[in-house]
């Protein structure tokens, strides 16, 4: 609902409709909306009924990869004799994107419905919130509303009085980007280094603890009750595009634009409309110049891109990106692009795990050639070489963070050559900087 | 069985093999660095990638399991390229300090940058620095060489089961840590300076005393106890200068304890007896070995012997006794120790008896005894064979016949005797063990014997033909084929069947060890 | 060294070789019991663990590691290197008020360096990972704090603020004095 800004009227507020309203974080408050009836419908369904109607509606994974939801429930096989369980992944650490936040320190009883829905659907007693340790409100929030939801006998040994045990426990993390790769948080949920493992084994056969597991983003999550309550037609009708892309988003804008914030728009939606209506376009006598739509991770757009993309999983890619996390990072023409990129990779450096060659030492060295581009020190052949460490970064190791480190130096070099060069140009790589210090 | 195809070679390997052990039964081997098959694998150096056609994506040999039909590309083009990069990556931050480095000349990060490397690096920037650290036990840490394979980490948490490594920091500023105060103490930890590939963790004890290149090596095996760990002996200018264990998934997979590493030096000794001597007029003057020999025979001739024998001495040399004794009797003692597993492998240990062949003694009718001249009759012979009787009461000698010394030092307490006939160490020559699981292992000669000293089995077959018996051994292969052929337990073995990875006397299984993969490091 | 790091902030070690006095007595250690619980192994509760004791000290000592493997049956070394991955446990003491702001491209392209050096220089402090004279205060710039749309966020200690501009640096800190 665009906040912290007005809602705007092209916005379908369906998840974000409470936000800015205090009343809504209580339990009281959340009933008072609706709140816990959709628990109450699915705890008398069958849970296989549940993945149905998941799978019916189009739901797909909203923290980046967009993993059809329902399919990926349905791969917990009921009765194999383990314990199942259920992660909540809000570790949301993608830079450009903060909308998990907003779910979670406004609506946190949405979270839990939605853990105790996504919960007993796959056969879980067991469901984990893993939340970044900065998030200190979501986190204080979160808890508040796991108490009063054990309190009042929604959650816990007898959920809402069906007899049935669902435990939602909330987990703080310390501070690592890559705990939102899956299996890095249940590492490091389990006590360990955040380091993600090896695939396969996939979760859903050995996941958190070895045992089958389900990670859901926030989003996809709190999506589940609406989708529940109004059914899978109208959530599937609620797409401007592509069949495959359903219902709503939530988009996080930052940067350069007028009006920042969160926003909640259904699939297919314009992009051009959404930076110039939604968020106001550029400051004042600024011109856009690039776009991130989906987190640090996706490729750089140049604004012809941007413009003519339709916000969904297939949309972005067509326009060379991805629709990422939502993350939307609006960069104008008064940044240099050199030092964005240089940023974005000083990022990465900093979070890679340390576990694969490439990404521990690729990440870093990219960052120092990039920042001695940055500061007037580099040479033409660094381009190629950058070009060169970022395919050695590229699908070759465990996870994908060394991959999003590639991307947008990849994306800007092409997109943004130039930019590149006529730094380099102004003063040469001078030799000396290369000993050893 | 699963069916592939390796670098255009088909093969035949069972479910669940990973493409990396299955590339080496063709005889490929895919470069790496994390994995070792004596540890979890990890996955993390991305160094044994290789193209599988029909794969999106370049696959981690080494964690990827066969599959049927695969056609798998070692050496193609981007193999090459994948694996060419990661070298690249390994290097930007490595000092390349190699002439000074005691690593070098057994570096998998040299040999593989030299077999598909780049011959240049595109590194403009300033290199990480970080401070040597002393690990405890024999390691030392040099973290600027260090390329996080975290080999060491998993031997201490899975094999060892003694935690004290870690992975510190993230990153490029990881590396390998531990707590302060808590060093690297387990009676096995130094097996971590053989699993690390590159020169990060190296022994303190080794430290700047040669290069790779200058050693010569000897298979062997560990003479300190009776776990009979395979080594390989490594001698500079014939001194014993490192030992290392040689893998054997039937003894000690990849691994031997720091104490029998670190016990060496006594096969350098100095105080030696290097020449034949007799007794003349009350004093041990210098002899011709066949002087010598007939001496110790005259002594001999239909006398009861008492022999006192070392169990570091071979099955062979035990054997030419029991023939020389003639009905007498033979006893030996072993010195002992605390006994400290390896809980990652079955059935490993230091072992209580430090000596290798212990059960070889037992299993030849030596009788094992604190006191091992007790029960030296009044006028036996007494042959002290290997044992240097250091801290046993001589008073016993006294009474007895006369006393044969055959030898690598003079026996302390020894009065006088008639005959001394200097014979190589375990390290100088070639023969036979029984570990304490019955298994017949071979040893070889790692250095030249001093002076005029002997292979104890050509010393001991030349007195049993002196006294009369046939005797024509020109091998210690010949001697071990005539025990086999006289005593039922060896029965069956010969050199060329034990090879270099041994096989049990008769009654014990021939058991691998669980949970290790085949094939070297 | 030379790895790319964010300055350390080792400088303010006063107390960092005191003996360790237990955190797990009471209430906190009550606390711990219940995590415990939570999980269906003892080893999942060192996050949560370690959490407690940088809440009671301030920091996490290797005494308070010490303790912490001791009770969830870990050695010190392995919470070591898990104590070393998570950015957000102080390895050394940390002046009173710790502030850490995030200067992350999207911060970064809407001034948050500018926000650093109004920190810098009304806390004091002067440079980044030093403490103020008076040990009241230490900037350190982060990696992404999760509000990229209210920039620029920084945290004091566990307080979360939003769209920090060089102008209402002086503000905010009022409220630390």
């Amino acid at each position: 609902m665009g906040f912290p800004h007005e809602s705007h009227q092209r916005e379908t507020a369906v998840l974000s409709q409470h936000f800015g309203v205090a009343e809504a974080r209580t339990l009281d408050g959340w009933k008072k909306r609706g709140g816990y009836q959709a628990l109450e419908k699915a705890l008398a369904m069958a849970p296989a009924d549940i993945v149905t109607v998941i799978k019916d509606s189009g739901l797909r994974g909203r923290g980046g990869a967009g993993f059809p939801t329902g399919m990926k429930w349905s791969f917990m096989k009921p009765g194999d004799g383990k314990p199942h369980y259920l992660c909540c992944n809000a570790d949301e650490s993608e830079p450009g994107t903060f909308k998990d936040r907003e779910l979670m320190r406004w609506t946190p009883h949405a979270l839990v419905e939605g853990c105790a829905i996504g919960a007993y659907a796959i056969g879980a007693e067991t469901a984990y919130v893993y939340i970044r340790g900065e998030f200190t409100e979501p986190l204080y929030f979160m808890e508040q509303a796991v108490k009063e939801a054990y309190a009042a006998g929604i959650i816990g040994k007898n959920a809402m009085g069906t007899g049935k045990r669902i435990d939602v426990h909330v987990h703080k993390g310390a501070g690592a980007y890559i705990c939102g790769e899956e299996t890095a948080l249940m590492n490091s949920l389990e006590g360990r280094r955040g380091n993600p493992r090896i695939k396969p084994p996939f979760p859903a056969v050995s996941g958190l603890f070895g045992m089958p597991t389900t990670i859901n983003n926030v989003e996809t999550l709190i999506a589940a009750a609406p989708i529940l309550m109004k059914g899978a037609d109208w959530y599937k009708k609620m797409s401007l595009s592509n069949p495959k892309s359903t219902g709503t988003k939530l988009y996080s804008v930052c940067g350069n634009v007028q009006r920042p914030g969160t926003y909640e728009v259904v699939m297919g939606f314009p992009f051009r409309e959404f930076l110039y209506d939604l968020c106001g376009g550029p400051v004042s006598g600024r011109k856009f110049k690039a776009v991130i739509p989906g987190g640090v991770s996706v490729p750089i757009q140049s604004m012809e891109e941007a413009e003519a993309s339709l916000m969904d999983y297939e949309g972005f890619v067509e326009q060379g990106s991805m629709l990422g996390s939502g993350g939307v990072i609006v960069i104008d023409d008064a940044q240099s692009m050199v030092r964005v990129i240089a940023r974005i990779a000083r990022f990465f450096a900093h979070e890679s795990c340390a576990q694969c060659t490439q990404c521990r030492e690729g990440t870093a060295w990219a960052t120092k050639i990039l920042e001695r581009i940055r500061d007037g020190q580099g040479a033409m052949e660094d381009l190629d070489t950058l070009m060169d460490i970022s395919e050695n970064m590229t699908g070759k190791t465990i996870c994908v963070l060394s991959d999003s480190c590639a991307t947008p130096i990849v994306s800007g070099i092409k997109k943004f050559r130039s930019e590149f060069e006529s730094l380099i140009q102004g003063r040469m790589f001078h030799p000396v900087l290369a000993a050893v210090a | 069985m699963i069916n592939l195809t390796i670098e255009g070679r088909p093969i035949s390997v069972a479910e669940g093999t990973t493409i990396l052990e299955a590339a080496k039964q063709v005889g490929v081997l895919i470069p790496h660095y994390c994995y070792h098959p004596g540890l979890p694998v990890a996955g993390v150096c991305r160094m044994c990638l290789v193209e599988v056609e029909k794969a999106p994506k370049l696959a981690p040999s080494c964690a990827t399991t066969v599959a049927e039909g695969q056609v798998v590309h070692v050496h193609s083009e981007k193999s090459l390229d994948a694996r060419k990069g990661v070298l690249e990556m390994l290097l930007i931050n490595h000092p390349l300090d190699c002439p000074i480095c005691d690593q070098s000349g057994e570096c998998e990060l040299q040999d593989y940058t030299f077999q598909e490397g780049r011959e240049d690096s595109r590194y403009r920037e300033p290199k990480r620095f970080n401070p040597v650290e002393d690990f405890g036990g024999d390691v030392v840490y040099v973290p600027n060489r260090c390329i996080l394979c975290t080999r060491c980490v998993r031997f201490m948490d899975d094999v060892a089961e003694d935690p004290v490594l870690n992975v510190s920091e993230r990153g490029d500023r990881a590396l390998i840590g531990k707590f302060e105060g808590k060093d690297l103490t387990h009676a096995w930890a130094a097996n971590v300076i053989d699993l690390c590939p590159v020169g990060a963790l190296l022994s303190k004890d080794f430290l700047n005393k040669a290069r790779a290149w200058e050693l010569d090596r000897a298979a062997s095996v560990c003479p300190n106890c009776t776990q009979g760990c395979n080594v390989i002996m490594e001698t500079r200018e014939n001194q014993l200068v490192r030992m290392r264990p040689r893998a054997n998934e039937f003894v000690n997979a990849f691994f031997m304890c720091d104490w029998g590493r670190l016990n060496y030096r006594w096969m350098n000794e100095k105080d030696r007896v290097d020449q034949p001597m007799l007794r003349q007029e009350g004093a041990l003057v210098v002899a011709e070995w066949e002087d010598a020999i007939a001496a110790a025979a005259r002594l001999l001739k239909g006398k009861r012997a008492f022999v006192v024998a070392s169990p570091m001495l071979s099955n062979e040399s035990l054997f030419l006794l029991t023939q020389i004794m003639q009905g007498g009797s033979g006893t030996f003692r072993v010195m002992e120790g605390d006994e400290a597993p390896l809980p990652g492998v079955e059935d490993l240990a230091l072992r209580r008896e430090r000596a290798a062949n212990v059960y070889g003694a037992e299993a030849l009718g030596f009788k094992k005894s604190r006191d091992p001249l007790a029960g030296l009759g009044k006028g036996d012979v007494l042959i002290i064979a290997g044992e240097d009787l250091d801290g046993i009461d001589a008073a016993a000698m006294r009474g007895a016949g006369e006393t044969i010394v055959i030898g690598s030092v003079m026996p302390h307490g020894v009065e006088g005797p008639a005959v001394v006939l200097p014979i190589a160490n375990f390290s100088e020559e070639e023969g036979t063990v029984t570990n304490l699981r019955g298994r017949v292992q071979r040893f070889t000669q790692a250095r030249q014997a001093p002076g005029l000293s002997r292979p104890s089995w050509l010393v001991l077959g030349d007195l049993l033909g002196a006294i009369g018996k046939q005797s024509s051994f020109f091998l210690p292969s010949q001697v071990f084929d005539q025990l086999a052929a006289t005593n039922n337990k060896f029965a069956g073995l010969s050199y060329d069947t034990l090879g270099f990875k041994g096989l049990p006397i008769a009654g014990e299984p021939n058991k691998q060890k669980t949970a290790i993969a085949v094939g070297a490091a | 060294m030379g790895g790319l790091e964010s300055p350390d902030y080792a400088s303010h070690d006063s107390g960092a070789h005191e003996p360790h006095t237990p955190v797990f007595t009471g209430a906190a250690k009550r606390e711990l019991d219940e995590l415990i619980t939570r999980y269906p192994k003892k080893m999942a509760a060192l996050l949560p663990a370690l959490w407690i004791v940088q809440r009671e000290r301030g920091w996490v000592s290797d005494g308070g590691m010490a303790e912490v493997a001791e009770l969830l049956e870990l050695t010190p070394a392995y919470v070591k290197g898990v104590v070393t991955f998570y950015t957000m446990y102080h390895q050394h003491p940390v002046a009173k008020y710790f502030i850490q702001v995030c200067t992350t491209s999207p911060c970064g392209i809407c001034g948050a360096d500018d926000v650093v050096k109004s920190l810098l220089r009304h806390t004091n402090t002067g440079e980044l990972g030093v403490p103020s004279p008076d040990g009241k205060f230490a900037v350190i710039e982060v990696e992404c704090l999760g509000a990229c749309g209210f920039a620029t966020p920084i945290m004091i200690n566990e307080e979360f603020i939003e769209s920090v501009t060089p102008e209402n640096v002086p503000a905010i800190l009022a409220r630390f004095a």
